[in-house]
């Protein structure tokens, strides 16, 4: 009798779902260690970030400038610190506008269903046929650039996908039994979504949030590299990549690079971690 | 068929003109006197140029009429002057567009290339290192905005290594597929992700089939199944994808023309933006606007071809 | 023999019982055997053996030879030739067996190229012979329809065509004709038996349908749990049938002009995650005894020259003695 393997051995051929927790574990220490360094820069940052000191314009690393200095001699690493408080700040503001907007109308729109469903939906569809980048562009060449504006853009350009995100949760949640255990009771309509349909929900829509943080701060980095976000001198770090570019070409490569680093770490960490979280808080994907 | 075109292209008309009304309306929205808006603001107004915006805009008539002779004059190409540069818009606009048309045409060739293979590849080979290679780079590309990976790639192959020009688009054949290199991989890396992972899934469905699996038993060879079956009946997802990604990619040129001082018409916006050109950003936004819907539209119009049963579901309909 | 399939036994990982224990079959050229049985008794299985489709991870002990060659060792190019020639396929549903978005002739042409001789030029000839020698009408307007512009009595003459392209010696019919009414059902077995004699090819045909395959078939496989039960010519099948199962089935199967009471068989037959040394069919078999619940199943043969494998058949009490006295000096 032989024996022979079926077919040629192959592993099984399943894909893990999420990420292994130590990548996630990882992404969210490194988080952790960002939000402190952004709330401690005044005690860890070694300059004013606004010191000028044009004897010591694009130095290197190492010496008194961990990170090097920019063309007007500003250091770097005490600018990427204070930087990191607008960074992160503004996409956490942009992602409660536009959830505070996009839950109300998704919960609307499944509440109430028949023509106000089919309004919100329609409202989303128009502004899924247009870019958000080119809505928040068109919002800026008419209200002027900076920080404010860039977030009300950009929280309005994000609200039309947590309110379709809302919408197709809240709809399957008010299929629930406990919903018409309330009406029953004689429990209005916008007490039950209230009080108990969006809190239900909250977890879920958390965890939607936190995966559509990275690209939230990307979106704002953008606006602030194009000049259109944060107006010195107030400063981020989509702003110092800007204003570090004009060195490259002097072969000075830190002032952009090191704002344009920390976007990109962050925005990885954010969804390493956002993957993960979002799968433990049952988001639906 | 020409049922389901008709419809489609009424459709695409509705949105154009939906967004061109909001593009012209915005005008009203800006604080302060339209006209002082459209002028360029406060700062260098003169009468003579009030006057003229409001010629050219019809300030004094209802919002409708104004709205008809504006979308009228921009049919005809008269898009107004630009107050910072001088020139006609619409010859602005002709002077700076093919660069961004380049620029788009060849990021789409690069993510077509790079982000299909990439997923079939996966796809191919999903479970072991490979895959799990693929999907990790191209999520870690997708996490870097594409003006920060453009100014990585300036400083590397740019100024370090001195492969590629930092700025221009160059002349020729040649010189512009140099100077364009760049960009266009800064602007492709960004779409890989979403392009991989679309593919990927495609794939897999496809290779999921029953057919797929009868033609492999059938004793075809696998590289013909791959192609003829797997691939082939995977290209509706994968073409639509590639299709929206292409369409958003004009709103992208915004940022990296701005990175590699190309003069396109997203750094045209851009420059418009900061200097209060409204005009010019206006007619920047209706030509991107206009060339999104279209590619969407056409790809959408593309799908019967790839799915004959598409065709005679829809015809029958 | 023309296929020859000795003790077969398939294991997947994490399962209790085989996919298929001990499966003996044969089928000779020009024969037409029919494999009978529940769906999940591992009759098509025993299909994707021959052709050595089995999943990744199955465990696959035993012979399984094709005109003398073994096919479980096969690999690569031998295999790839063994699937495109010697043994073709068809299946239950002809419309998920033919890839939507090509015609009906790029089906043909790449058969006919990628498994048999042909250029394309021929290919195309040839296509519309095979088209034409299913009964298809207007065979060279057919090549250039689509598959769901067809209906699935046509369709399955196209797979029928499919298979023939490259004139296999054996001819797998997995439930082919099930999907199909009534009398498309019949004009498709008509052709297959037509093709099968013409060409001397060699047919295992499986179905669920008992009455069918005692009617149509030369000789009879029947399968419960992975395991042959019994193992008849067709004609014998319908009067004589041993094992409780075989009976079993045929009394819940109403049949025309005869009025007796539908016995369905009670229970379920049992998943792949119940095992059991014994007798699989011992919990739903009105005949069995507690000593079925270990009785490891044997085939016994019979005297008209079938096989069954039920403990309490006098031949198999027989056997078991001779063996016990054999093994004893």
């Amino acid at each position: 009798m032989s024996a022979v393997p079926a077919d040629a051995p192959a592993p099984a051929r399943t894909v893990r779902r999420a990420r292994r927790p130590v990548a996630a574990l990882v992404a969210i220490g490194f988080l952790a260690l960002v939000v402190l360094a952004a709330v401690l820069a005044p005690l860890l940052a070694p300059y004013a970030p606004d010191t000028v000191d044009l004897s010591s314009s694009l130095v290197g690393t190492g010496g008194e400038h961990l990170l090097g200095t920019d063309a007007s001699g500003q250091d770097l690493l005490s600018r990427v610190l204070y930087g990191a408080r607008t960074s992160l700040v503004a996409p956490v503001l942009l992602l409660a506008l536009a959830g505070v907007i996009g839950v109300s109308l998704g919960t609307l729109a499944a509440w109430r269903g028949g023509w106000v469903d089919a309004f919100v939906s329609r409202l989303t569809d128009v502004m899924y046929a247009f870019p958000g980048l080119l809505f928040v562009v068109l919002i800026i060449a008419v209200f002027g650039t900076g920080m404010t504006t860039s977030v009300l853009g950009l929280g309005l350009a994000f609200a039309p996908t947590i309110a379709k995100y809302t919408r197709s949760v809240a709809l399957a949640e008010r299929a629930k039994p406990y919903v018409d255990a309330y009406r029953v009771q004689g429990m209005g309509g916008a007490r039950i979504c209230v009080r108990h349909l969006v809190p239900n929900l909250a977890r879920s829509i958390a965890g939607y949030l936190v995966v559509l943080f990275g690209e939230a701060l990307m979106s704002l980095a953008t606006l602030s590299y194009l000049g259109f976000g944060t107006q010195p001198p107030s400063s981020d770090w989509g702003l110092m990549v800007q204003e570090g570019q004009s060195a490259i070409v002097q072969g000075a490569l830190l002032p952009a690079l090191v704002p344009g680093t920390a976007i990109a770490a962050v925005v990885v960490a954010f969804n390493v971690a956002g993957v993960h979280l979002a799968d433990r808080l049952g988001t639906r994907r | 068929m020409i049922v389901r075109i008709g419809r489609r292209l009424a459709g695409l008309l509705a949105t154009l003109l939906a967004s061109s009304f909001v593009i012209f309306a915005a005008i009203y929205a800006a604080p302060g006197d339209p006209a002082v808006f459209l002028a360029g603001g406060r700062d260098t107004l003169t009468p003579e140029r009030l006057a003229a915006v409001r010629e050219q805009y019809h300030l004094d008539e209802p919002l409708v009429v104004q709205y008809g002779r504006w979308l009228w004059d921009c049919l005809h190409l008269d898009l107004g002057r630009s107050f910072q540069y001088g020139d006609e818009v619409a010859d602005l606009l002709a002077a700076r567009f093919p660069t961004t048309l380049e620029l788009v045409a060849y990021a789409t060739v690069l993510f077509v290339v790079l982000g299909v293979g990439a997923g079939a590849l996966a796809a191919l080979n999903r479970g072991r290192w490979i895959d799990s290679a693929v999907v990790g780079a191209t999520t870690l590309a997708a996490s870097v905005p594409s003006f920060v990976g453009g100014i990585a790639l300036v400083a590397l192959f740019g100024v370090q290594l001195g492969w590629f020009p930092v700025t221009g688009s160059g002349e020729g054949l040649a010189g512009t597929l140099h100077h364009l290199t760049l960009p266009a991989v800064a602007m492709a890396l960004g779409a890989l992700a979403v392009v991989s992972r679309v593919t990927r899934q495609a794939v897999v469905d496809a290779d999921g089939a029953d057919h797929v699996a009868v033609a492999r038993s059938s004793g075809l060879p696998e590289r013909e199944v791959v192609r003829r079956h797997v691939l082939r009946n995977a290209l509706g997802p994968i073409v639509t994808m590639c299709g929206l990604v292409t369409a958003g990619m004009l709103a992208g040129t915004v940022a990296i023309e701005t990175v590699f001082g190309l003069s396109g018409i997203g750094s045209l916006l851009v420059g418009a933006i900061n200097s209060h050109d409204f005009p010019v950003a206006q007619a920047v936004l209706l030509l991107m606007v206009t060339c999104y819907v279209v590619v969407t539209t056409l790809v959408d119009l593309a799908h019967p071809l790839l799915d004959p049963r598409l065709k005679s579901a829809r015809s029958a309909a | 023999m023309l296929l020859d399939i000795d003790r077969l036994t398939v294991h997947l990982p994490g399962t209790a019982r085989p996919l298929l224990a001990d499966v003996s079959l044969r089928v000779a050229a020009g024969e037409i055997v029919g494999l009978v049985g529940e769906s999940g008794s591992g009759k098509s299985t025993t299909a994707k053996a021959v052709l050595r489709v089995l999943p990744d991870d199955a465990a696959a002990h035993g012979r399984v030879t094709v005109a003398g060659t073994d096919v479980l060792t096969m690999t690569g190019t031998a295999l790839r030739e063994h699937r495109a020639r010697r043994v073709a396929m068809i299946h239950q549903n002809p419309r998920s067996a033919l890839n939507p978005v090509h015609r009906v002739g790029d089906f043909l042409v790449e058969r006919l190229v990628h498994t048999g001789d042909h250029d394309r030029r021929t290919a195309r000839d040839r296509a519309v012979e095979l088209l034409d020698s299913v009964g298809l009408n207007d065979p060279a307007s057919r090549l250039r329809q689509y598959p769901h512009e067809m209906s699935g009595g046509m369709l399955q003459r196209v797979v029928i065509a499919g298979a023939l392209a490259a004139d296999p010696d054996l001819i797998l019919a997995d439930e082919s004709t099930s999907a199909l009414d009534v009398t498309t059902q019949a004009e498709i077995l008509a052709l297959l038996r037509d093709l099968g004699r013409r060409r001397e090819t060699g047919m295992l045909f499986i179905t669920h349908d008992l009455h069918l395959a005692a009617a149509y078939c030369d000789r009879v496989y029947v399968m419960y749990a992975g395991r042959i039960v019994e193992h008849r010519s067709g004609h014998t099948l319908f009067d004589h049938a041993r094992h409780p199962y075989t009976r079993g089935l045929l009394d819940c199967s109403p049949e025309l002009g005869v009025s007796r009471p539908l016995r369905p068989i009670p229970g379920r037959p049992p998943s792949l995650a119940d095992g059991s040394d014994g007798c699989p069919f011992a919990a739903r078999c009105p005949q069995a005894e507690p000593a079925c619940e270990a009785w490891a199943p044997q085939a016994t043969e019979l005297p008209d020259g079938g096989e069954a494998a039920c403990r309490r058949l006098p031949e198999a009490a027989a056997a078991t003695a001779g063996a016990t006295a054999k093994d004893i000096p």
